[in-house]
């Protein structure tokens, strides 16, 4: 179920489309937001507040690169490996993170606390290579900077 | 040093121009001209005189594509695209960030000129400093009366809301901003009808790139003349010019359209690393095509690029040295391109993965000489005219030219079976 707090804010965004539809994408954020990623029910929720149908909510949220539709760790780790940061070194820090933390692409580690996703370019390029973690970007980066980095998101 | 009306405001630190900054430098004196004593069409005059083009990438006249708004039915919408999705490209975020009212004016001198009633600034997902920045500012220029109803105690009124999107490259193509700006999947739509007769819930719609925008309010407080006399050549204004790759100062600069590549790389960006030599520059942005060493000369400007067989693009170079590998990058560029495309149409469905997977067996020594005949195939079938939108053609550019610019290094990934680069 959709929190009060969450329909409210949903609503809030709705109301400045000439269709509530519009608000599609801002109520998965809003969603996302809270809960880190956006499960079946959340969707059928989304539908229910817009007036949509379930699965016309999730052709909207498995087209958008940003969306989540599986569980995620406690942080979220975006890599770019878009062509500036691939030039600057954005493999070594994908096979670094990948050692590190013992996952692949896509995957969330054991203990829950870091899943890592590949992204398209950050607009970071004169500072590459960079990543997201959760709501943070870090530039200019090598496995060096990476490991103290990492520290910070327990 | 040459006038920087986009950026002369901005901090080395690029931290946020606030409202009573940006009134003390001149700030929102084109707004106060405009709604103070301009119609509408002498503010349209004003911006065609001036020779503005749009700086998204495609380069369009900006009064032009105004033009073509009718007067009803409202309400009539101005939507900002920023999303600056193109790999390279880093230009628009310094502006979202570092003087925020700048593009709160522009987007008021637009909306006024076409008369807008509401307005979008479409932010990618990921610039959430943007969107704090932006969201700060209107929220600013709503309690200084620049937003709202009848703003200045003139007739005309405006809202201005921010909607982040939900992250696709496909997106920064006007009419899937349109559609995911309605809440759907951002598939582009059919053209005609244009945006600007049915746009955005089928009204009158206008999208301009942040930094057409905040052209504007020189523009209008200073008139067409000053602003073709910032430029080197016939195109007028300054441009914010990028460069990424190994070069010793990577960054970005505002420097007069007709700039050349050898002043930009050389001089700004202080040339390549120690060791390193430039073999390839894409020039805007990744869906421009290659040029080379031999192109150093060419002045930056719309025409004078597109005569070297590439486009300025978004001003944003991407430097290839001679120790990284062209077919690597050129399989970098594809492989987001298909991973990016929205599925509508066959040949960008179906081609662009085609063309990754091609790209992957060259660059791993698994190609054969016949896999360059499917590319130039491709770089045909995927090109102007043969797909839905823009997009699977902007992804064959790179690839076109570095077909064309480096095809002995395909030949030699193929009969060595590897990459000699690793």
């Amino acid at each position: 179920m959709l929190t009060e707090d969450l329909i409210h804010e949903i609503d809030h965004e709705a109301a400045v489309f000439e269709q509530r539809r519009g608000a599609c994408i801002d109520a998965l954020r809003v969603v996302q937001r809270q809960r880190g990623w956006v499960d079946d029910e959340s969707i059928q929720d989304i539908a229910a507040v817009l007036g949509m149908t379930a699965d016309e909510v999730d052709s909207v949220a498995t087209f958008y690169n940003l969306i989540l539709r599986r569980p995620v760790g406690r942080h979220v780790i975006r890599i770019c490996t878009s062509v500036s940061c691939w030039i600057m070194g954005s493999e070594m820090l994908v096979e670094y993170l990948q050692r590190t933390l013992g996952i692949g692409l896509g995957e969330t580690t054991k203990d829950g606390r870091f899943t890592l996703i590949q992204n398209q370019c950050l607009g970071a390029c004169d500072h590459a290579p960079a990543l997201m973690i959760d709501d943070d970007l870090h530039r200019d980066l090598d496995p060096g900077k990476l490991e103290k980095i990492l520290a910070q998101y327990q | 040093m040459s006038e920087r009306p986009l950026t002369e405001r901005i901090r080395p630190d690029g931290a946020p121009i606030t409202l009573s900054e940006y009134e003390a430098a001149g700030g929102y004196q084109a707004v106060r001209k405009a709604l103070g004593g301009m119609s509408p069409k002498d503010v349209l005059q004003v911006v065609k005189d001036s020779g503005l083009r749009g700086r998204g990438g495609a380069g369009f006249p900006t009064g032009v594509k105004w033009s073509f708004v009718p007067e009803n039915p409202h309400p009539k919408y101005l939507v900002v695209n920023g999303d600056e999705m193109e790999p390279g490209t880093f230009k628009d975020r310094v502006l979202l960030e570092g003087d925020p009212h700048l593009l709160v004016e522009g987007v008021i001198l637009a909306s006024y000129t076409i008369g807008a009633d509401v307005a979008f600034v479409f932010l990618r997902g990921e610039y959430l400093e943007s969107e704090r920045q932006m969201k700060k500012a209107i929220t600013e220029a709503y309690a200084k009366g620049y937003l709202g109803k009848n703003i200045l105690g003139s007739e005309y009124s405006l809202e201005l809301y921010v909607h982040m999107s939900g992250g696709r490259y496909i997106c920064g193509e006007e009419t899937a901003l349109l559609n995911a700006l309605e809440g759907k999947r951002g598939n582009p739509r059919t053209k005609p009808p244009f945006p600007q007769t049915s746009g955005l819930w089928g009204k009158p719609s206008i999208v301009n790139n942040v930094e057409t925008l905040c052209n504007l309010p020189g523009i209008i407080a200073k008139g067409p003349e000053w602003f073709k006399g910032l430029s080197k050549t016939a195109n007028g204004g300054t441009k914010l010019i990028g460069v990424s790759g190994k070069v010793k100062n990577p960054g970005l600069w505002e420097l007069p359209l007709g700039v050349t590549f050898r002043e930009v790389i050389f001089g700004h960006a202080g040339g390549m690393r120690d060791g390193l030599s430039l073999r390839g520059i894409i020039p805007g942005g990744a869906s421009t095509d290659y040029l080379t060493e031999e192109h150093l000369d060419v002045e930056m400007d719309y025409e004078t690029v597109a005569k070297v067989g590439s486009r300025l693009g978004t001003g944003t170079m991407i430097l290839m040295d001679n120790k990284t590998c062209p077919v690597g990058m050129i399989h970098n560029l594809i492989t987001f391109f298909a991973h990016e495309s929205c599925g509508w149409c066959t040949p960008c469905r179906e081609g662009l993965p085609w063309a990754e997977k091609t790209l992957r067996a060259i660059e791993r020594g698994e190609g054969v000489m016949e896999d360059l005949a499917v590319l130039d195939r491709l770089v045909v079938d995927l090109g102007p005219g043969m797909t839905f939108c823009a997009l699977a053609p902007g992804a064959m550019a790179p690839l076109g030219s570095g077909l064309k610019y480096f095809r002995e290094d395909f030949e030699r990934h193929i009969r060595e079976q590897r990459c000699p680069w690793k």
